[in-house]
């Protein structure tokens, strides 16, 4: 409508960011691999204790700012950040920063569950192990067990422990490996498509846990389900061509968004 | 708007716009001869308002049956989910409309032939009226005009206007003869109908604004039906 197009849009703050404290903050990032840019001029702030979504087309940059996050481009030699990213504050592009400690406090799960080709019981013990937060080995057990139980996998796995992480269904692997990122005790949990290679079932189990996890974690996911994006989510943030777009309040977005490319991708018109 | 990528989902959203315009002219068409039919006394049109009744509340299933298979099968979001949701909302409104005006077509049945020509007149302009309204308020739909649909929402008041004196003025008539009380208590039924009417007529009104805004139209409308907090007795001869 007429009237609609000349009404001026007022960038206005997500209420999630003013209701939560800022976990991460990215200003003016820009991401390239080798000559070609990735990510155009991003900023955004993510807020702790909730889950946001970065939504948009295959190659638009969201899981390339996905992996800037926990500085995953550091092992491909031609990537290039510039801009800064704070969590609490904290450049984590710091030249002093230990990109393996950094690592242990955001957590990343991926597409395809990666279990190590160890057993189950050493899956999740691996990463409390070699960053030594367990003195002894009932320590170790305690990890083990409430990372499987916050994992909501526990009853499914008690009587197994120490059969091979692979041989877990698919969704079965994703939780044990949401179990492991969760062992170290990180801050953000980093979420790349958790969900598209699980079925349906599995997939409402992982985001019932999302749901849960955000009581204590900042988490970022990354999906390709729109519907997803608007049950787990409370902040989303859509890219399109290396560009943020639009970030808000995800009850607005999937409503009524502002920017009409949004309103094209999230209502399936993109060419 | 561009088009949807998958074409079946943008023909089922037109196919909802076309049922709503059905029945949007249904409703016009059953509210216009209700009227015509309750100033001529005409009994035999009034027979087939009841019967045409049938039509709408069909139109109304077909529509609501078409949105929830359109939402389980494309999931809408944004513009999309809220063209299903108005349009479920607009058929509902246009299926009362209709039910209403069969209500005044019944009531013909019931008034006696032999009563004075002049106390008919203030109840056929009230119904042009809101007769107009509905009909705006349709074309705005179908542009998807906006500043149109406020203007039949702000337009309302004018029906409430008209409705406080006809109620007045059929209140005189029955006190002035107690004959016209049968044929006067009807025709407030009637106003009230039609004023009814109006009020559906602004609710489509306000689902055009919340299809063009994603949220709804906040102002405060002007109410101007006082009728329902008048006593009688300040009519007293």
């Amino acid at each position: 409508m007429d009237a609609s197009n000349t009404t001026v849009i007022a960038p206005s703050t997500p209420s999630i960011i003013a209701e939560r404290v800022i976990k991460i903050s990215a200003r003016n990032v820009d991401v390239f691999y080798g000559a070609k840019q990735a990510i155009h001029d991003l900023s955004i702030d993510i807020p702790d204790r909730a889950v946001s979504a970065f939504i948009g087309p295959s190659g638009c940059g969201k899981s390339t700012f996905l992996r800037v996050i926990n500085r995953m481009n550091d092992t491909i030699p031609s990537a290039r950040v510039t801009g800064t990213i704070e969590i609490d504050g904290e450049n984590i592009y710091d030249k002093r920063l230990d990109p393996v400690l950094l690592r242990a406090r955001v957590g990343m799960v991926f597409q395809k569950p990666n279990p190590f080709p160890k057993s189950i019981y050493e899956n999740v013990a691996y990463g409390p192990r070699i960053h030594g937060l367990a003195g002894s080995r009932e320590e170790l057990d305690e990890i083990v067990f409430s990372s499987l139980r916050r994992a909501g996998l526990f009853d499914e796995v008690k009587d197994r422990l120490a059969a091979p992480g692979t041989s877990l269904s698919g969704g079965q692997q994703q939780r044990l490996c949401i179990a492991r990122a969760i062992a170290v005790n990180p801050e953000v949990i980093l979420m790349d498509e958790p969900c598209s290679a699980l079925d349906p079932i599995a997939t409402a189990r992982i985001e019932e846990l999302i749901d849960e996890l955000k009581q204590n974690f900042c988490i970022v996911i990354v999906t390709h389900s729109m519907q997803q994006a608007a049950r787990v989510s409370q902040l989303t943030a859509f890219f399109h061509l290396g560009f943020l777009v639009e970030t808000g309040d995800t009850d607005e977005i999937f409503t009524n968004p502002k920017d009409k490319r949004t309103q094209d991708y999230i209502t399936g018109r993109f060419g | 708007m561009n088009e949807h990528t998958v074409k079946k989902f943008d023909e089922e959203l037109t196919a909802l716009k076309t049922k709503i315009a059905q029945m949007g002219g249904l409703a016009e068409e059953q509210l216009a001869r209700s009227i015509d039919a309750l100033i001529s006394h005409d009994v035999d049109t009034a027979d087939q308002i009841i019967m045409t009744d049938d039509k709408i509340d069909a139109l109304e299933l077909e529509i609501e049956e078409k949105a929830i298979l359109t939402i389980a099968k494309r999931q809408p979001m944004a513009l999309d989910l809220r063209e299903i949701m108005v349009s479920i909302r607009i058929a509902s409104d246009l299926e009362r409309i209709g039910d209403l005006a069969k209500n005044i077509a019944k009531r013909i049945h019931a008034i006696e032939q032999e009563h004075p020509r002049r106390i008919m007149t203030g109840l056929a302009r009230m119904g042009r009226l809101a007769l107009a309204q509905l009909k705006e308020v349709l074309d705005a739909y179908a542009q998807r005009d906006e500043a149109k649909a406020l203007a039949v929402w702000r337009g309302d008041e004018e029906i409430d206007a008209l409705y406080n004196s006809i109620f007045r003025e059929l209140l005189t008539y029955m006190m002035e003869d107690p004959r016209n009380i049968g044929v006067c208590t009807h025709l407030l039924f009637g106003a009230k109908n039609i004023e009814r009417i109006g009020d559906h007529a602004t609710n489509i009104a306000e689902n055009i604004y919340y299809l063009a805004h994603g949220k709804p139209l906040k102002d405060e409308r002007p109410k101007k039906d006082t009728t329902s907090t008048t006593p009688v007795t300040t009519f007293g001869a």
